[in-house]
């Protein structure tokens, strides 16, 4: 099987620049990068007016299976990441059961197998049942195939049983991926600790309670040497507890999240429970210092924490309603048309942190479009715009921060292993 | 009355909605409805015909009955929503609940509810003007306007006044709508607690001033105002002992020496006496606090007629 993409405005790995030239794939992978390409036996797409990225990576997606599959399952998700240029997703392990054992790592491997979609890769619990108490199963989760371990969602309290996952961890090279959240900081905490948790008359979470885990996950990494990486970072305080600690030589990474890149905790005014999240939207003042981190490198990665939750569940009082907001669909149109076509941020610097890096973090041979690699492809129109809308949307849970936005960027192909597995 | 002024189906979730010149005419109109409350037979028509449902989600003695004493006296039908004895134990969504009694046609909401925000979602399953009866610690409309009430009706205006409000500002949804409608109506509002019960950017968000020292937060008032402490505060860590507690921001003697010699004393009630005000200081002279009850059920009949559309001012008169 052989496909050869005309005329695309292509990301080449090894320049990192945009070149319009063609891509002939063979089976799953990158035959050939050139121009006035031909080759007879190949299906020819024609890719004039569009960029051809390197099939994005979300390192952050919960799939909610098994146990929650009203909200989503392994197959709408792995759509949804389709429909979103995502060529590769990791999802996180706070299902029922938790994915802190090889059997329930076999289901989501398995069904993920069969589908001719995203590639899933699996992050295994750090703790069993993400209780934090005690260190999962990660050696026989690592052979079941996991490329990362996390308790996300949740964060250990304890800080002896922390230091000794991250030091029985360390065995295995994977990232250790850390929800950095003081449970006696944050409480029962709706919103950002600040102007909108006093205007709205709800308790806070302040930033504080992801910067005492941050800063205590860097002493960990340095003493024993393993690699953490940090989700969804939103405090201007934890960046600049990254960035120094990179600087020390600690072995961290971090990511951030589109939404937390975007928007305010201003949004939450009108109670609008889709503006609801863990960690809660921050101020300006943290908003540009994610996107400063971004620019310098102190954040690697932009992952989505795609957390869908079913309209039913969401449509609740404002404290009952569940945290987290679905991403998949909307980041890349939405990143591409508030900070790379107002200028803010590079395209190139935006599509490395969504294939290149995350890719580097979870180790896998994946993200780059090169000659020999992996025909993972994500093909947009920068120039179409779409609305986003709850009819747009492919995940079973609508719970979108950007619903009724407009955005540029539409993917209108996207390619796992050779094989379209989403056209627009 | 003020000239174009028109409430007639208007939500009431807080003040910021609404304008001086609409706050003025409740003032107005509640120093009418507060003569008939006075007379020997306490009841007008106005309200005839109309269902008004209390939906408390949340324990209350006063602002229920307060409500449903203001529709009785505009004969309107009362019906009575409460957490204990409705569907909601059986686990019936805030969405149902509100349909079904839509179906039965009520014609407004009044809502208190332990979560944030809820009186919209109430308004988003029914198109009958919904009123804020307390959400959560965010919002208690009618108890700041009937607390501005009582201090309009004995100065003539808000405009300039200084209004000290002492207590667990954080946890209090009647300090919060009292900045924003006090500060809508020209005063300079003080709130003074401990720095564990202060709201974080409190003065950036309603433009007042924060005080941690009582006698200073006094000393320039035209009316002070204690709020409640919850007795659960001590035991959440936020101030040492309720003892301390009083000692420092306690409304006793010492305190109302130093204030101006007509200040107000209020209290939305119900009091601790001995801990955030002292009986010398509630049963004082200066003291509002049982005038504010009555105006409380004025205010409430105000919006209600003004709210629903009663027939014509002239009637009411």
């Amino acid at each position: 099987m052989k496909k050869l993409l005309k005329n695309g405005n292509v990301f080449v790995s090894k320049n990192k620049k945009f070149e319009i030239c063609d891509i002939l794939l063979e089976d799953d992978k990158i035959k050939e990068i050139g121009k006035e390409l031909s080759d007879s036996e190949a299906e020819t797409i024609d890719c004039n007016g569009y960029h051809i990225l390197p099939g994005l990576i979300d390192m952050h997606v919960h799939l909610r299976d098994p146990g929650y599959t009203a909200k989503e399952d392994i197959i709408s998700g792995a759509k949804a990441a389709a429909k979103g240029g995502f060529s590769s997703i990791c999802c996180m392990p706070n299902t029922n059961p938790v994915l802190d054992n090889t059997s329930a790592i076999n289901y989501v491997t398995r069904k993920a197998g069969d589908l001719d979609k995203t590639r899933i890769f699996v992050i295994g619990a750090m703790s069993k049942g993400l209780e934090g108490k005690e260190i999962a199963n990660i050696g026989s989760m690592v052979n079941a195939g996991v490329i990362g371990i996390s308790d996300d969602g949740n964060c250990i309290q304890n800080t002896k049983v922390a230091l000794n996952v991250v030091r029985y961890a360390s065995t295995y090279d994977l990232p250790i991926i850390v929800h950095a959240e003081d449970y006696t900081l944050s409480g029962e905490g709706q919103v950002n600790y600040g102007k909108m948790s006093t205007k709205l008359g709800v308790k806070g979470i302040p930033s504080l309670s992801e910067e005492i885990i941050v800063s205590r996950e860097i002493m960990l990494a340095n003493v024993t040497n393993s690699h953490i990486h940090f989700s969804h970072v939103s405090t201007h305080r934890a960046v600049e507890l990254i960035r120094r600690a990179k600087a020390d030589g600690v072995n961290i990474t971090a990511e951030v999240t589109p939404h937390h890149l975007l928007l305010t905790e201003e949004e939450c005014a009108e109670f609008d429970t889709n503006k609801k999240m863990k960690p809660p939207l921050r101020t300006e003042k943290d908003r540009q210092a994610l996107i400063s981190g971004l620019q310098d490198g102190t954040i690697d990665v932009i992952a989505t924490d795609h957390a869908p939750h079913t309209d039913y569940e969401k449509e609740l009082e404002f404290l009952k309603a569940p945290f987290g907001v679905i991403g998949l669909e909307s980041a890349f149109p939405a990143l591409y048309t508030n900070l790379v076509k107002n200028g803010e941020f590079q395209l190139e610097e935006l599509v490395a942190k969504m294939s290149e890096n995350p890719a580097q973090i979870i180790k896998q041979d994946l993200g780059l479009i090169a000659e020999g690699k992996t025909a993972d492809l994500a093909v947009v129109n920068l120039d179409e715009s779409f609305l986003f809308s709850e009819n747009y949307i492919a995940s079973k849970s609508h719970n979108s921060p950007f619903l009724g936005k407009t955005f540029f960027g539409k993917p209108k192909f996207t390619l796992c292993k050779g094989k379209i597995i989403w056209q627009d | 009355m003020a000239k174009n002024v028109n409430l007639v189906g208007r939500n009431l979730y807080d003040l910021d909605t609404y304008s001086s010149a609409e706050i003025e005419t409740i003032f107005e109109t509640t120093q009418v409805m507060k003569s008939i409350i006075k007379r020997d037979y306490k009841k007008i028509p106005t309200l005839r015909g109309k269902t008004v449902c209390t939906l408390f989600f949340e324990d209350s003695t006063r602002t229920r009955i307060s409500f449903e004493l203001a529709a009785k006296r505009l004969s309107a039908d009362v019906i009575s929503f409460t957490k204990a004895g409705s569907s909601l134990k059986k686990g019936e969504s805030l969405q149902d609940t509100v349909y079904t009694l839509d179906a039965m046609g009520v014609d407004l909401y009044v809502i208190r509810h332990g979560c944030p925000g809820t009186p919209a979602l109430v308004h988003k399953y029914s198109d009958k003007p919904v009123l804020n009866a307390g959400d959560g610690k965010h919002a208690h409309p009618t108890q700041a306007l009937l607390d501005m009430f009582s201090i309009w009706e004995k100065k003539g205006t808000l405009d300039g006044l200084k209004i000290t409000i002492v207590g667990d500002i954080l946890h209090s949804r009647v300090a919060r709508s009292n900045c924003i409608g006090m500060k809508k109506m020209g005063a300079e509002v003080t709130v003074c607690a401990p720095r564990t019960l202060m709201p974080p950017k409190i003065e950036k968000v309603y433009g007042v001033k924060a005080e941690y020292d009582l006698y200073k937060a006094v000393q320039e008032a035209d009316a002070v105002m204690a709020l409640r402490i919850q007795m659960e505060r001590q035991s959440e860590g936020l101030f040492p002992s309720l003892g301390e507690y009083s000692q420092k921001y306690g409304l006793n003697k010492n305190v109302l020496e130093q204030t101006k010699d007509d200040v107000l004393i209020m209290h939305p009630g119900p009091m601790n006496r001995g801990i955030e005000i002292f009986p010398e200081v509630a049963d004082s002279e200066h003291s509002v606090i049982i005038e504010q009850v009555t105006n409380g059920l004025a205010v409430r009949m105000a919006l209600l007629f003004l709210i629903l559309g009663g027939k014509a001012a002239k009637e009411v008169k």
